[in-house]
């Protein structure tokens, strides 16, 4: 996991409180689901905390797939979060 | 023939209907919905709306609702075309149409598709308001309720 990183994605509200719409990030190996990096990056800058700060009013793909907080994380990974949909 | 777009130009709602339908004699009825921008939203006046999307989730997502839809009920074609990008008072968003030999099929996969799209599809809209403030729209309940009424695990 160290390696090779992650690109995390951002859309919509959290896209705005991060300030980021994507990033690569290379967590520690400790970091193995969605819910352990929501964790670790929510400490990144307080603009991720505030983005990050509520798990069940955000939503996550992985690898342009729904993911849930235990879906787990490989090297390379495409990881989204957004606010639950409001399309059509 | 399944037909998915995403894109930020409209679309004539005729010229995808003729599309559906060209050389076709063994449909009986087509489905239709298409979603427009409303003047106001809670009581409070809008002036547009913008809807970003997660461009490499979109079109899969929505070949997957359009796939499932097909599973369910034998349909002959559908189109869904989603915009992106700004969108002004009256403006259409969202195109559904849904082919079968009948008019059951077509029309609960006409509803199908809008709902669960609603609730699946990688979409999300800003509002702005008359005073220059802007929004992001919430998701509502009363659409999971609407997705739900179809049964099975969406995604």
């Amino acid at each position: 996991m160290t390696t090779v990183p992650l690109t995390i994605l951002y859309f919509a509200w959290l896209r705005e409180r991060t300030g980021l719409a994507e990033e690569k990030v290379s967590p520690p190996e400790t970091v193995r689901t969605i819910a352990d990096l929501i964790i670790w990056l929510t400490a990144r800058s307080p603009g991720h905390a505030a983005a990050l700060a509520h798990m069940k009013t955000i939503r996550c793909a992985v690898n342009q797939d729904f993911a849930a907080p235990d879906t787990s994380l490989k090297p390379g990974d495409e990881v989204a979060f957004f606010p639950p949909v409001t399309g059509g | 023939m399944t037909q998915v777009r995403v894109q930020i130009e409209d679309f004539d709602i005729g010229a995808e209907f003729a599309a559906l339908t060209a050389g076709r004699t063994d449909i009986g009825g087509i489905g239709c919905f298409v979603g427009t921008v409303r003047a106001a939203a809670g009581g409070k006046p809008i002036a547009a709306m913008t809807l970003e999307h997660y461009p490499a989730m979109t079109q899969r997502a929505l070949e997957r609702i359009a796939a499932e839809a097909e599973r369910r009920w034998s349909l002959l074609g559908c189109t869904v075309i989603h915009r992106h990008g700004r969108l002004c008072l009256g403006e259409n968003i969202v195109l559904v149409l849904a082919a079968s030999a009948h008019r059951q099929p077509a029309l609960d996969a006409t509803g199908f598709l809008i709902d669960w799209l609603k609730t699946q599809a990688p979409f999300w809209k800003r509002e702005e308001f008359s005073d220059g403030t802007t929004t992001w729209v919430e998701a509502r309940a009363s659409d999971d309720e609407a997705a739900s009424r179809w049964g099975g695990a969406p995604a």
